[in-house]
């Protein structure tokens, strides 16, 4: 075979089109892997201190804005449509279309981290920051009617561990028995360590916040091409791959909402 | 040094109860290893001369796979590896199952030493026990995580900041066992070294642990100050009252003598001898401002000299 | 095929040994922004071997200090900075990408008779991403240094005043170039195969490799969002692993040994697989028990995952946890022992050629055995509590990793170096240099297992009276290994420039990267191979004429 009769985007060590898109669609699968996994780290972070620790985070979580977070998820998920939707008009050669709905895509991924944007920054006003940082203060916090009254956040940052420990040390020194919420904490006194959850709260949200901007980064190069006409039914392999990308960012963030926010 | 001696080329000497069932689980894991490795340098060893590339020698041919062999050599180890790790699991149990009515000792691990406090309130720095007594150490650590460790007890355990760690063993015989940290925390890891000593009955044990707590009645009033200091160290004090300046979940100590403190809901009180005693034997009695009342009492836990010492040792801090 | 050239024996290599990937194009750029496998791998083995004289200079540091009680050569404070620069560039820098992405990268496409990887922009990406990693590695050092131990534990890591965010930084741009490495060598090995080659058809070395690959995938994503958070609890103090702010310093361990566990089988897979090639091809004789070899690498990359509990034993882990941990530990001792009875079994009959790189074929089974066995002490529950973190870790270790990965490292590359640089090498000075090796690393380690079961424990910068005379034979000891090491580093570097000009096929292996001249041209093949069994030798025989093997079948072909 000469390199004459190779289609431009077919590299010289691959022998078909066929086996370059097989071998990149692997690829991307193995790559959507390593990304679980990365935040498979975090997630199992959640599960270990959410066992340890429920009171913390059902208290929490009533200050996390669900109005604003549900409507995050309504766009993500509107946003993942329109992508499958350009990676199908790609393959039919619908170049209008195809440039219409990644615009569409891109603005949905930007009208989520504006309302992220809005979200943590509530959260700086009001102290709600990870770790050392915790200082919450009354004004203007209002935490989502919970069913029950709860402890006011203020007064005080981070509670810090005094050594010796106190008994509510970190994992492994309270029993999970001892962890019962209407007993032990009351609607008076807000729980100990309550700067965990907003740690797992930013650093979770925030790692999720990089994957939708390289995301969008990466819908932007591909509007550009398709802008160019690079795409058609012999060749959408970028197309495809970056909706397969833009789904896992959105699976994700179907994963965090009901984990952060929608605490029982 | 009771430690220097070789009690076998691979092992130190056994001096806890415990010792002997991880010893044989170490040599049979052991001599089961010798074996192998012998049976495996043997047969290439014989393989080598015999199969040596030679003129006029050529590999021959020979099954390239034998099923029955394959599940024999794969079936074998298996059945070795399941005993050693029962036997190793057994061993464990022992280990990590303290007796019912052992002696319990705090171990506090911070950079770089380590502090064992006594149920009489007694911090000391090297590990006593009465001997023939099952111990029990509950460890914790001020700083990172350090690792007890008595090579010739085999029992080793990691003090973790911020959760409480067990261990225990019961030393038969009177004599004295190296301690080593084993996990790194820092410039002087390796010198994070301290002594078990183990006394050569119950009540000499106990008149050496009566004796370290009566230390501040040998010492002569002008060093009595001395005695106070180390009280603050050993008994929580410095947890939360600074000597410098700063201040913590109480009020610092520096300077505060002869000064008068204002105290919460309005007034004041003068640091006196009087002050000092009532703080500490009722300490809501009178609370600083700004503070809030969280002091256990010591009532009971320090006897009037103590105190006396620890007015001593403020006066000092002036 | 058939037309291969430049095999004249006795030949002088003349500053062009003719047209191949070496000297198809010149100049920096044509090196530093090549797309070519071999290049890469060239140059990854440049910069892992770079690591490894760094490593080994600081190792030899330490053990120096370590000769004498007190104060030797450096404070104590230096001290931990050196066995941490030890640790973290050998690990991170030298045998984590070693085999893999040196010779790995190198072998894998000519073994699949393929023109390159699967993603060769990626390939190259992964290496200056190593590049990258290693600047910021080293430039910590350079600032200062680190004295954290190459496992970063917290809450020591989070408190230390040294540069540990710039030196996690780095190792977390390490990982990333495993991850694209593995990714690549997947997809390559899945899609790239060529016609006849089954599965159970390829090299061992290619199953090995593929192992290794599903270890860099999988694990190495937890390592990158484990140093992230070590990353942010420094920067930013979130307080998910500092008990002073609610969080679980153990919690760290966790993660970091979900990576790390895993991360000594990407470091011992491959060297396995070279172990199966070398084996085989110098004694002439087809490897023994195929399936069970190639199928022991997947168990062990399988099992990998599920032992990560066995570094916590004494760290507070529940007695069902470390129950269950010390059991899955020991399964992964069985695909390792199958792996040693095979390799024993195809020496059985064969025509065993003491050749460099087959002495340290069979060293490995020498010093990697010794390393397995002394696992199965630290895999007891009960043993482990009187073992851990004490010198017998310290020599099981490197057993392995030494006796196993940097031994069959050295089998590999001799065994390779003539394909990649078409050049022979002096191979009585490769058996002295084997020699000195193994007599200077028994020396080394031995007495380390025996000083740690009296209770030496590691990472000591001084210690009691007792372990005197251990330390000076272990600290002797380091320094033969040294010599053999610069002896290899003298006659490679010299063969380069006045070797024999290298055969075809020097040890008459069958894999298809034999089926190509030393060094192979741009394209690997001129036209593409068809694969039969890599492990029949039977239609090779030597040609003393050409000081290398040829097929039978190709004779008369016409050669040269």
């Amino acid at each position: 075979m000469s390199h004459a009769e190779h289609p431009p985007y077919l590299q010289h060590h691959f022998e078909t089109a066929e086996q370059q898109f097989d071998a990149g669609k692997l690829g991307i699968w193995l790559f959507l892997a390593t990304e679980i996994l990365l935040f498979g780290g975090l997630f199992c972070a959640y599960a270990i201190y959410r066992a340890n620790h429920p009171e913390i985070f059902v208290y929490a979580h009533h200050y996390l804005d669900k109005t604003l977070g549900g409507t995050n998820t309504v766009i993500l998920l509107c946003s993942s449509l329109t992508m499958a939707w350009a990676v199908r008009a790609s393959q039919l050669g619908q170049r209008k279309l195809l440039v219409l709905l990644l615009v569409l895509t891109l603005l949905g991924g930007a009208g989520f981290m504006g309302i992220k944007y809005v979200e943590y920054q509530q959260k700086w006003k009001h102290g709600l920051l990870p770790g050392a940082h915790f200082a919450p203060h009354d004004e203007g916090i209002e935490a989502a009617a919970p069913e029950k009254p709860i402890a006011p956040l203020a007064g005080g940052g981070a509670d810090r561990t005094t050594i010796p420990p106190s008994a509510e040390g970190p994992a492994g020194t309270v029993p999970p028995a001892s962890a019962d919420l209407s007993l032990r904490e009351g609607p008076t006194r807000r729980p100990s360590n309550v700067q965990i959850f907003f740690s797992i709260y930013f650093l979770m949200t925030g790692l999720h916040g990089i994957h939708v901007l390289v995301g969008m980064i990466a819908i932007g190069w591909i509007l550009v091409r398709s802008l160019r006409g690079h795409f058609g039914p012999d060749y959408f392999t970028p197309v495809d791959f970056v909706g397969l990308y833009w789904h896992l960012v959105d699976l994700i963030w179907i994963f965090l909402f009901p984990l952060l926010y929608l605490i029982g | 040094m009771s430690y220097g001696s070789l009690a076998g080329f691979w092992l130190p000497r056994q001096a806890s109860t415990t010792a002997g069932s991880v010893d044989f689980v170490f040599n049979a894991v052991t001599w089961i290893g010798i074996t192998f490795f012998v049976l495996i340098t043997a047969m290439l060893a014989v393989f080598l001369w015999k199969y040596r590339a030679r003129p006029g020698h050529a590999a021959q041919p020979s099954p390239d796979h034998n099923q029955r062999l394959e599940v024999t050599w794969t079936v074998i180890p298996v059945l070795i590896v399941v005993w050693i790790f029962w036997e190793g699991f057994e061993g464990f149990l022992d280990l990590a199952t303290p007796p019912k009515n052992a002696y319990e000792v705090q171990v506090l691990g911070q950079k770089w030493k380590w502090l064992f406090t006594y149920p009489n309130g007694v911090v000391d720095e090297n590990l006593h026990v009465p001997p023939g007594e099952p111990v029990r150490l509950v460890m914790t650590s001020q700083d990172v995580i350090h690792s007890l460790y008595v090579p010739e007890f085999r029992i080793k355990r990691d003090a973790v900041p911020g959760r409480y760690e067990k261990q225990w063993f019961q030393a038969p015989e009177a004599g004295e066992h190296q301690i080593f940290c084993a996990e790194y925390c820092g410039t002087s890891h390796s010198a994070m070294l301290a002594k078990v000593i183990v006394h050569r009955s119950r009540p000499e044990f106990e008149r050496w642990l009566a004796d370290a707590g009566n230390f501040i009645d040998k010492l002569p009033p002008e060093k009595l100050w001395e005695g106070g200091e180390k009280l603050y160290n050993q008994r929580g004090c410095k947890q939360c009252h600074s000597i410098d300046g700063t201040s913590g979940i109480g009020p610092t100590f520096k300077g505060i003598w002869g000064h008068a403190q204002p105290l919460r809901g309005g007034g004041s009180a003068t640091v006196d001898e009087n002050y000092v005693r009532e703080s500490i034997v009722d300490p809501q009695a009178k609370i600083v401002a700004g503070y809030e009342p969280v002091m256990p009492t010591f009532q009971g836990r320090l006897k009037d000299k103590e105190i006396t010492a620890l007015i001593e040792y403020l006066k000092k801090l002036d | 095929m058939g037309t291969a050239e430049g095999t004249a024996t006795g030949a002088r290599v003349s500053p062009r040994l003719g047209d191949n990937y070496l000297t198809h194009t010149r100049g920096f750029a044509s090196w530093a922004l090549t797309l070519d496998h071999k290049r890469i791998g060239v140059m990854y083995l440049v910069a892992i071997l770079t690591a490894f004289l760094l490593g080994g200079v600081a190792a030899l540091l330490v053990r120096t200090e370590l000769i004498a009680r007190g104060p030797t050569i450096m404070g104590a404070d230096a001290y931990n900075k050196m066995f941490t620069l030890h640790g973290a560039a050998m690990v991170f820098l030298f045998i984590i990408p070693g085999i893999p992405a040196a010779l790995g990268n190198f072998v894998l496409p000519l073994m699949l008779g393929a023109k390159d990887v699967a993603f060769p922009r990626l390939n190259l990406m992964s290496f200056w991403l190593w590049v990258v990693g290693a600047l910021f590695a080293i430039g910590a050092v350079v600032a200062g240094g680190v004295d954290t131990g190459w496992t970063f534990y917290t809450p020591y890591s989070t408190t230390t005043n040294t540069n540990v965010i710039a030196t996690t930084f780095g190792a977390f741009i390490l990982g990333f170039s495993s991850i694209f490495t593995g990714m690549n060598f997947i997809v390559t090995i899945h899609k790239l195969r060529p016609v006849g080659m089954t599965w159970f058809k390829m090299p061992l070395f290619l199953w090995s490799l593929y192992g290794t690959a599903m270890i860099q995938v999988l694990a190495t994503p937890v390592l990158a969002i484990t140093l992230l958070l070590l990353i942010a609890e420094r920067a930013l103090k979130v307080g998910i692993f500092d008990p002073a702010l609610g969080g679980d310093p153990v919690l760290y361990q966790h993660f970091f040994w979900f990576y790390s566990h895993p991360a000594v089988y990407i470091m011992i897979l491959p060297a396995m697989g070279i172990i199966s090639e070398v084996i085989s091809v110098h004694a002439r004789k087809h490897i023994f028990g195929y399936r069970f070899i190639a199928l022991s690498s997947i168990a062990i990359a399988v099992l990998g995952f599920l032992v990560w509990g066995h570094h916590m034993f004494v760290s507070g882990q529940s007695g069902m946890a470390n129950a269950i941990f010390s059991v899955l530990t020991f399964s992964v001792a069985i695909p390792s022992a199958i792996k040693v009875f095979n390799w024993l079994a195809t020496l059985y009959k064969g025509d065993i050629r003491l050749s460099t790189a087959m002495i340290y074929g069979l060293m490995f089974l020498v010093t990697f055995g010794i390393g397995g066995l002394t696992g199965l002490h630290l895999g007891a529950l009960a043993v482990d509590v009187h073992l851990h973190d004490t010198y017998f870790v310290v020599a099981h270790f490197h057993y392995v990793m030494f006796g196993g990965t940097v031994v069959a490292l050295l089998a590999g590359l001799h065994h390779w170096w003539p394909k990649m640089f078409g050049v022979m090498f002096d191979e009585r000075l490769g058996r002295i240099a084997a020699a000195l090796i193994f007599v200077g690393f028994n020396t080394t380690f031995f007495t380390q297992f025996v000083m740690g079961s009296h209770g030496m424990p590691r990472r000591y910068y001084d210690y009691v009276p007792q372990f005197d005379l251990y330390h000076q034979i272990s600290t002797i000891g380091s320094y033969v290994m040294a010599a053999g090491f610069f002896l290899i580093a003298y006659y490679l570097i010299l063969s380069l420039v006045r070797g024999k000009r290298a055969p075809m096929n020097p040890w008459g292996g069958n894999s298809l990267e034999w089926h190509t001249p030393s060094p192979p041209p741009h394209d690997n093949f001129s036209e593409t191979p068809v694969a039969e069994d890599p492990y029949d030798y039977g239609k090779l025989v030597y040609d003393p004429a050409k000081g290398g093997f040829a097929s039978r079948s190709y004779e008369g072909a016409g050669a040269s």
